[in-house]
C-alpha cells in the first residue's frame, strides 16, 4: 500500500511538472505569436524598452565600470608575475565582451526590472486587472507580455555593449592609469585580438538571457497566487530562476558558440 | 424549481451548467434565465458558486458541461473570435473594481474606448467626461484609483464597464467593503443606469434584504444549484426552508464568510 502510495504521488508529481513545463512554454509560443500578430502598439513597446533599458542604464554603467575597475586591478596584479602587463587591455576586453557584460548586466536586469515586471504582474492578477482586460475583448499576454518579451530582447544587447565599452574604460582608468601599466598596448591588444565572433557571441547570449528573464518574470508573475503573498513568492522565485537560468543558459551557449 | 418559462425572451439562458474545482462540484446543474432589460440578482450563501457562475456567465471561465447562450450566441465552447465578439456587449464590473492602478480615472475609462474602437480623441474625452459625470465623479479624472475611496473607486469602475454603451451589465458584489449608505447609493446608481440605457443587468450580492429594493427579480443559490427564482415578490414570499434560513442569516457556510464581507454588512 505504501509502495503504491509513493508510486502515485511520484506519478502525479511527474504530471505536474510536465503540465507546469507545458504551460510555460504555451506561454512563451503565445506571446510570440502576438509580437508578430497585429494589431501592433509600438506605444506599449516604447514604455518598456524604457523602464527595461533607459531605466536600467545608470545601474548597469555604475556596475560595467566597477567590474572594469577590479578587472584592470586583478588582471594587472596577475599578468605582472608573468610580466604581460602589455596583455591587460586583450584581457579586460575579451572577458567582458565574452562572458562578464552579458551574464552580469542580465543578472542588473532582472534584479532591477524583472522583480518589479513580476510584481506588477501579479499584482494585476491579484486584484482582477488582468481579468478585466479579458472582459474587455484584449489579450492580456499580447497586451502585458508580448511587448515586455520584445523589449527585453531589445534593451538586453544594448545595455550589455553599454556595460562592456564602460566596464573596458574602467579597466583602463585603473590598469593604466592608477597601476602604470602601458597604454599603447592595452589598445593595440583589444584591436588585434578581439574578433567580430566575440563581440556577436557575447550580444547574442545577451539577446537571449532578455528573452527569457522577461518569459520568466512575465509568467511568475501572470501565474502568481491570487493573494499578498503569491505575488512576493511570484518575485523571489522569477528573480532566482532567471539568475539561475541565466547562468546555466550562459555555460551551455559558451559551450556551442566558443 | 421555479423557472422562467419564456425563455426566448431571455438575454441570458444557462442549462444544467456544471463545473468542478478538484474534488468540489462547484456548480452543480444551474439553470437561469435571465430576461432582457431588467436587474437579476444572484444572491445565497458563500460557497454557493455565485461568483464562479458570473464568471462563466463573463466567459472567463469555461463550464466542464451545459450551456449558456448570451443574446442569441451559443458561448458554451466558442471559440476566441466568438468570446471576443460576445464580450463586445458586456460591461463587467468586478468586485475589488479593478481599475488599472497605473493609470488616471479618465485614463481607465478612456481605456476600451481607446483600445478598442476607432473614435478620435475629442470624441473619446467627451464620452468619458459625461461617464463620469453621470456617475457622480466629475472633476476627479485626474486622480489615481490609490488617491479615491472605495466607494469611489466602484464608481469610476462602473464608469468604465458602461463607456462602451454594453448590452449587458455583469456586477459582482458591487457594494463589498462599504458602508450602507454608499452601498445604498451604488444600488441606486445601478438601478438609474440600468433604466437610462435599457442595459440587461446580472448582479452578485450579498446585501440581503437591501438589495432586493434594486432588483426585479432573483435567483437564489445552494450548493451549486439556482434552488429559486422569479420576481422579488415571488420569491419573498416562498417557503422555500433553505431561502428562509438564508434569509435569516443562519445559512450554512455563513461563518466561512471572508472579514471584509461581514464588515461590509453591519447589524446581519
Amino acid at each position: 500500500m505504501a509502495i503504491a502510495g509513493m508510486i502515485e504521488r511520484l506519478g502525479a508529481a511527474v504530471i505536474d511538472g510536465v503540465i507546469t513545463l507545458g504551460n510555460f512554454v504555451m506561454f512563451l509560443l503565445s506571446a510570440l505569436i502576438y509580437v508578430v500578430a497585429p494589431p501592433y502598439k509600438p506605444r506599449l513597446l516604447i514604455r518598456q524598452v524604457r523602464t527595461i533599458g533607459a531605466d536600467s542604464l545608470f545601474l548597469v554603467g555604475l556596475i560595467g565600470l566597477f567590474t572594469g575597475m577590479v578587472l584592470g586591478l586583478q588582471g594587472f596584479n596577475t599578468l605582472r608575475r608573468f610580466s604581460s602587463e602589455g596583455a591587460l587591455g586583450t584581457v579586460v576586453a575579451l572577458v567582458l565582451v565574452r562572458e562578464l557584460g552579458p551574464v552580469l548586466a542580465a543578472l542588473m536586469v532582472t534584479a532591477r526590472a524583472g522583480s518589479a515586471m513580476a510584481a506588477e504582474i501579479g499584482a494585476m492578477q491579484a486584484t482582477e486587472q488582468i481579468d478585466a482586460l479579458t472582459v474587455m475583448a484584449i489579450n492580456p499576454v499580447q497586451y502585458l507580455v508580448s511587448p515586455r518579451i520584445l523589449a527585453g530582447v531589445i534593451s538586453f544587447p544594448l545595455l550589455t555593449g553599454i556595460f562592456d565599452v564602460i566596464g573596458i574604460g574602467g579597466g583602463w582608468a585603473v590598469g593604466v592609469g592608477l597601476m602604470g601599466a602601458p597604454s599603447g598596448p592595452f589598445f593595440n591588444g583589444i584591436a588585434q585580438n578581439m574578433t567580430g565572433h566575440d563581440i556577436t557571441t557575447g550580444l547574442l547570449k545577451a539577446l537571449v538571457f532578455g528573452l527569457v528573464v522577461m518569459w520568466v518574470c512575465c509568467y511568475k508573475g501572470y501565474y502568481a497566487a491570487r493573494m499578498a503573498t503569491g505575488v512576493s513568492q511570484a518575485t523571489t522565485e522569477a528573480v532566482v530562476l532567471s539568475s539561475v537560468l541565466i547562468l546555466a543558459w550562459d555555460y551551455f551557449m559558451t559551450s556551442i558558440l566558443l | 424549481m421555479e423557472r422562467n418559462g419564456d425563455t426566448a425572451g431571455a438575454t441570458i439562458v444557462v442549462r444544467d451548467l456544471r463545473r468542478r474545482f478538484g474534488r468540489q462540484q462547484v456548480l452543480d446543474g444551474v439553470n437561469l434565465d435571465i430576461p432582457a432589460g431588467q436587474i437579476t440578482t444572484i444572491v445565497g450563501p458563500s460557497g454557493c458558486g455565485k461568483t464562479v457562475l458570473l464568471k462563466h456567465l463573463n466567459l472567463l471561465l469555461r463550464p466542464d458541461s451545459g450551456s449558456i447562450i448570451i443574446d442569441g450566441t451559443d458561448v458554451t465552447a466558442a471559440s476566441s473570435r466568438v468570446a471576443d465578439m460576445v464580450r463586445e456587449k458586456l460591461g463587467v464590473l468586478f468586485q475589488a473594481g479593478a481599475l488599472f492602478d497605473s493609470m488616471t480615472i479618465f485614463d481607465n475609462v478612456a481605456f476600451p474606448l481607446v483600445e478598442k474602437t476607432d473614435l478620435s480623441r475629442a470624441a473619446i474625452a467627451r464620452r468619458v467626461l459625461e461617464i463620469l459625470a453621470q456617475v457622480g465623479l466629475e472633476g476627479m479624472e485626474k486622480k489615481y484609483p490609490s488617491e479615491m475611496s472605495g466607494g469611489m473607486q466602484k464608481r469610476a469602475a462602473l464608469a468604465r464597464a458602461l463607456v462602451r454603451r454594453p448590452k449587458i451589465l455583469m456586477l459582482d458584489e458591487p457594494t463589498t467593503g462599504l458602508d450602507p449608505t454608499r452601498t445604498r447609493s451604488i444600488h441606486e446608481l445601478v438601478r438609474t443606469t440600468q433604466q437610462k440605457f435599457g442595459l440587461t443587468a446580472v448582479m452578485v450580492s450579498h446585501d440581503v434584504p437591501q438589495v432586493f429594493e434594486v432588483s426585479d427579480r432573483i435567483a437564489y443559490m445552494h450548493g451549486g444549484k439556482v434552488e429559486l427564482s422569479g420576481s422579488v415578490a415571488e420569491v419573498t414570499a416562498t417557503s422555500n426552508e433553505n431561502f428562509q434560513q438564508f434569509l435569516a442569516g443562519k445559512a450554512a457556510g455563513e461563518e466561512e464568510r471572508p472579514l471584509s464581507q461581514v464588515v461590509a454588512t453591519p447589524g446581519r
